[in-house]
């Protein structure tokens, strides 16, 4: 591990840039912390889900007698309990989601869509009654011709998901609905003009496969409604303000009718930052009076939840003999699964980043008979990443040029203009750039049938809406109250922010994750933001908390607020102030009730001047030629964290994007059969690394400071799934002389292309 | 799972007396490994298990000068640990030691490995090359049987409702012989085997193989012992062009199909392909280089 330092007249912390003990640690390695299915109520029913057994069909019938005639059922739901929503985008989660969509996607109505598609749920006694339960609904379907893949979704023949869908974004507008949502364009400049005059062109086609966020924790919840027609929902996801306003969204509720109590959440990655279980759970409670409980099993996961994208991406780049990029073209199709909304429109806007080139994106989103995708680490990134980066890779050979040389000479900078929209602010493309130059593993020796490769990222990270409260207790501790689930890290970046402020001690922090009823509102756990805008919203916070303490000891020692300054947690008399003794938190917070009453800072705010982040991945492979199997054998992953809070957790963050980028590159994807049922569902045959598939992954974190955040801090939990898949390909290449340009490199696919190098 | 039934037997006799009472119902539950993830999904619904880690035949690991007898039961952890067993065998242990994870090892048998039926059985081709014999016994006494001969076919073997699989009897260490298995994941361990080979070579005095045997898995409907490849090493030092015929050899007697493990076509090459380096690893082992 190391850290690149950047600039000269560097701050002093004394929390910041330390690795503390995390303050849910103990809980969580003691098997104390509560996950999504500890919860557990008094006189409470097992909630289970009815699947679709086909692909694509629709429902004639549902015949709920048989199941509510058995002993121990107390509760049948199906489409018809929920009300019907009137389309409408929300802007709440990740990604692009309608309402009426993510209606239709909760539980079924008139058709299913996929294979899992939810048609009907029960409450009863217990988990193998309800299992039982679910044998007795009986569906009537009227099976229809499904389609799974995007290219035979867009020809003219093809099965329609949706009879209603018009591409969006096309002109004139189509006269006929279709299974292609809509069409995006974005760029810079006349690249046409630039591939006309380059020397060297390269066009490839790319393709990616639907993988899963693989999260430990199935999705879970309990939830109860009473005959006041309130609800309380315990559940593990991104975010529960998230869970809250899309529950009253799909159940007609006010949001003030509901309380959502966040569990630990055991991984998410994306996948939860929408509902599947929570509305069932609330109707089933409401029907049945009695509490009710719903976890899904991994098999559910995998045949109903959100996975990424399959994607399909043309790319045209070219450059001069001097390796100047002249100009690139894109073509990029998403499939979205059962309902628009792949994450298409961001990888049209990242996938050009790293450059200061004149390019242009268009992008197709595109429906199939799947699950509908949901949002996975930098949701689109990484599958664009992959085909750019493989021929900057390319063009960087044809050049003679090392390939760090030519990224640095096409590099995105301060002031350059995106293809997306804003010229960017101070960015840390450059340094990073120079950082994986400089590592000893970029010069160092490789052994036979190994390859090494490189590769950029870039993601956007995010800002939104955050709350926190600070209250001082009478022993002067602090305790932060926060409302989004900690998926990273974020209870101990939150707690050293707020002791730095204080000038306290780590331990005198007690950072705590309050429900939706407990603290302001906060947009969910994602883009990368807690950290970034939770973060901003303690700080502010905490100089609420601490502008109080100044008043507090001036009013003690009768003097104006500007002659009290505050350092390391007390306060002094300023400059000139007399042989005043200093008051300590713990001085102050005992006054308290005689000087005004508790003391609690408070911010909410929209966080403006989020700062992007880039990575640089040096990865090496070594494929066995006479068997195609590929074993990374070391990585390294630069990175611009902007300043690192908590180091370990940046680092975390890096390795663990790169595990899912590794297997995501080399192994995992969706396997359906002819009827549109998935094959492998299950972690035997969805093939995520194991431990022992992974090197140690090396980490270095450049600080290039974010001006827009009161400690400089970026997003950190994005960028370092982007680059992986394209640093292995590029890895491949490298060792075999192969270019591969379809996922995922598994040792079948890439031994066949060996064997057809040697004709 | 209402009903279900849990039996403890301390012999043999008593074992068998309880399967033959069920007639079909019980099932026999070693470490469960496989058993218990069936009765989850409900391909599995016995009405009784019958836990044989009480009995001594089945969980212990005997040696003496005829060679080894392991207990069906005895957890493959435990094999590792057994000297004399990684010495004479160590391509046996290796393979047993592939199964499933650290914690997995604690619970799975070489027994259930191979009751389980499964084609790609890691321990089974290592089995069949070493020629290792099974000890069955029925209402009617015993019977032994060569371990190729009990998976009949994908999850079915050969044992009768009211038979028990007692052991496997394995020759004693011998100079101058080597086996060793290799499979292909496509991950590096927690896997199923797309390939397995097993491979046992024996020399003589003057370096030429005179004896071998090889097994195959994951590349037939059973794991297959393939003696036109083991043919193909006798008589010779197991040169480049003995290791070669060998290859061609196993990847002609594979008889795969394509599934979402692996294509026939990638199945038939790499058979070819880990057999050839398992004879070398075996050959190293003859030779005492290894």
């Amino acid at each position: 591990m190391a850290t690149a330092e950047n600039g000269s007249s560097e701050p002093k912390f004394r929390w910041i840039g330390t690795r503390p003990v995390r303050p849910d640690g103990v809980d969580k390695v003691r098997g104390r912390a509560n996950y999504g299915a500890d919860h557990a109520l008094p006189g409470m029913l097992w909630g289970k889900v009815l699947r679709s057994p086909y692909a694509h069909a629709r429902i004639v019938s549902i015949d709920t007698s048989g199941a509510l005639a058995m002993e121990g059922v107390h509760a049948v739901v199906t489409a018809e309990d929920l009300p019907e929503i009137a389309p409408e985008e929300s802007k709440i989660g990740e990604g692009p989601t309608n309402y009426r969509d993510l209606s239709r996607n909760v539980m079924a109505r008139d058709k299913v869509l996929y294979h899992g598609h939810a048609v009907a749920a029960v409450a009863a006694s217990s988990p193998a009654v309800a299992d039982r339960a679910l044998a007795h609904i009986e569906v009537e379907y009227e099976v229809l011709p499904h389609v799974l893949d995007g290219d035979d979704a867009q020809s003219p023949d093809a099965p329609l998901l949706h009879d209603d869908l018009y591409t969006k974004g096309v002109e004139p507008a189509p006269e006929r609905p279709s299974n292609v949502a809509s069409r995006v364009e974005m760029g810079r400049g006349d690249p046409e003009r630039g591939l006309a005059a380059a020397d060297f062109v390269v066009e490839r086609s790319f393709r990616t496969k639907a993988v899963h966020q693989g999260y430990i924790e199935p999705h879970a919840v309990v939830a109860t409604c009473g005959e006041d027609g309130r609800a309380t929902v315990w559940a593990s996801s991104q975010g529960h303000f998230m869970i809250r306003a899309y529950c009253a969204k799909l159940l007609g509720m006010e949001q003030s009718q509901i309380k959502v109590v966040p569990a630990e959440i055991g991984g998410g990655f994306g996948g939860k930052t929408t509902v599947y279980l929570e509305p069932l759970a609330i109707v089933l409670s409401s029907k049945s009076g009695r509490p009710v409980k719903m976890v899904m099993s991994r098999e559910e996961v995998f045949r109903a939840t959100g996975p990424a994208s399959a994607t399909r991406i043309e790319l045209r780049m070219g450059c001069t003999r001097d390796g100047r990029i002249t100009g690139a073209h894109a073509r990029l199709e998403y499939e979205a699964g059962a309902f628009p909304g792949s994450p298409v429109g961001a990888a049209v806007m990242t996938l050009f980043a790293p450059y200061d080139i004149d390019a242009r994106a268009e992008g197709y989103d595109i429906v199939v008979n799947k699950p509908k995708v949901a949002a996975y680490r930098a949701p689109g990134a990484p599958m664009a990443a992959f085909a750019v980066e493989s021929v900057v890779d390319e063009l960087a050979a044809k050049c003679g040029i090392d390939p760090i040389e030519f990224r640095l000479n096409n590099a995105s900078k301060e002031g350059v203009q995106s293809t997306f929209g804003p010229k960017f602010k101070r960015i840390g493309n450059v340094e990073t750039l120079e950082a994986a130059r400089a590592h000893p593993h970029w010069k160092a020796p490789l052994a036979p049938n190994q390859g090494r490769g490189v590769a950029s990222g870039f993601w956007f990270n995010g800002g939104m809406q955050s709350s926190a409260t600070v209250q001082v207790a009478d022993d002067g501790t602090v305790c932060v109250v926060s409302g989004n689930p900690d998926i990273g890290g974020s209870r101990a970046s939150l707690a050293m922010m707020a002791a730095e402020e204080f000038g306290i001690d780590i331990e005198r922090v007690d950072p705590q994750i309050a429900d939706t009823s407990s603290v302001g509102y906060n947009d969910l756990t994602g883009g990368s933001r807690v950290t970034f805008a939770t973060g901003m919203a303690v700080v502010e916070a905490c100089r609420d908390a601490v502008r109080q303490l100044r008043e507090r000891a001036a009013a003690i020692w009768g003097v104006e607020i500007d002659g009290v300054e505050w350092a390391d947690g007390e306060a002094r008399p300023t400059k000139g102030g007399g042989e005043l003794e200093p008051l300590t938190l713990r001085d102050i917070a005992l006054k308290a009730a005689r000087t005004g009453g508790p003391i609690t800072g408070r911010a909410s705010l929209t966080a403006r001047g989020v700062g992007m982040a880039f990575g640089v991945h040096i990865c090496d492979v070594e494929v066995d030629p006479e068997t195609g199997k590929v074993d990374v054998v070391r990585y390294t992953a630069v990175q611009d964290a902007g300043r690192a809070i908590h180091p370990s957790y940046v680092e975390g963050q890096m390795q663990g994007g790169v595990a899912q980028g590794v297997g995501w590159a080399l192994n995992e994807e969706y396997l359906y059969d002819d009827d549109g049922r998935m094959e492998n569902p299950g972690f035997l045959d969805y093939r995520v690394p194991v431990a022992s598939d992974l090197p140690m992954i090396d980490t270095v974190i450049v600080e290039v400071p974010n001006p827009g955040h009161p400690y400089g801090v970026r997003g950190v939990g994005e960028v370092p799934i982007v680059p992986p898949i394209p640093a292995v390909a590029n890895a491949v290449a490298s060792a075999t002389g192969i270019r591969m340009t379809e996922l995922p490199l598994s040792p079948p696919r890439v031994l066949a292309a060996i064997d057809e190098s040697r004709g | 799972m209402n009903g279900l039934g849990y039996e403890a037997p301390q012999s043999v006799e008593e074992t068998v007396a309880l399967l033959a009472r069920e007639n079909g119902a019980a099932r026999i539950l070693a470490g469960g490994t496989d058993l218990l993830a069936q009765m989850k999904t409900g391909a599995a619904a016995p009405q009784l298990l019958v836990d044989v880690k009480k009995v001594r035949e089945l969980s212990s690991v005997e040696e003496d000068e005829a060679g080894f007898a392991i207990g069906a039961a005895v957890c493959t952890a435990a094999l590792a640990e057994h000297p004399g067993l990684c010495a004479a065998w160590p391509g046996v242990v290796e393979a047993a030691r592939l199964i499933g994870s650290e914690q997995i090892q604690g619970r799975a048998s070489l027994g259930g490995n191979l009751c389980n039926g499964s084609p790609a059985a890691d321990s089974v081709p290592a089995l069949v090359a070493a020629g290792a014999s099974c000890l069955i016994a029925g209402p009617g006494g015993e019977r032994e049987l060569p371990v190729e001969e009990v998976i009949v076919g994908p999850g079915s073997t050969c044992l009768e409702p009211d038979e028990l699989l007692v052991s496997f009897r394995l020759g004693s260490g011998k100079a101058k012989r080597g086996d060793a298995y290799l499979r292909m994941i496509p991950r590096s361990e927690m896997d199923i085997a797309i390939v397995g080979a097993g491979v046992c070579i024996e020399l003589d005095d003057f370096g030429v193989c005179h004896a071998a045997r090889i097994g195959l898995g994951a590349v037939a409907p059973t794991p297959l012992r393939v003696d036109a490849a083991a043919d193909a090493l006798v008589g010779s030092r197991v040169d480049d062009a003995a290791l070669e015929a060998v290859a061609a050899a196993a990847s002609a007697a594979a008889d795969p199909i394509d599934d979402k493990r692996g294509s026939a076509e990638y199945r038939r090459k790499v058979a070819g392909v880990l057999t050839r380096r398992a004879a070398k690893i075996a050959l190293d082992r003859a030779r005492g280089e290894q």
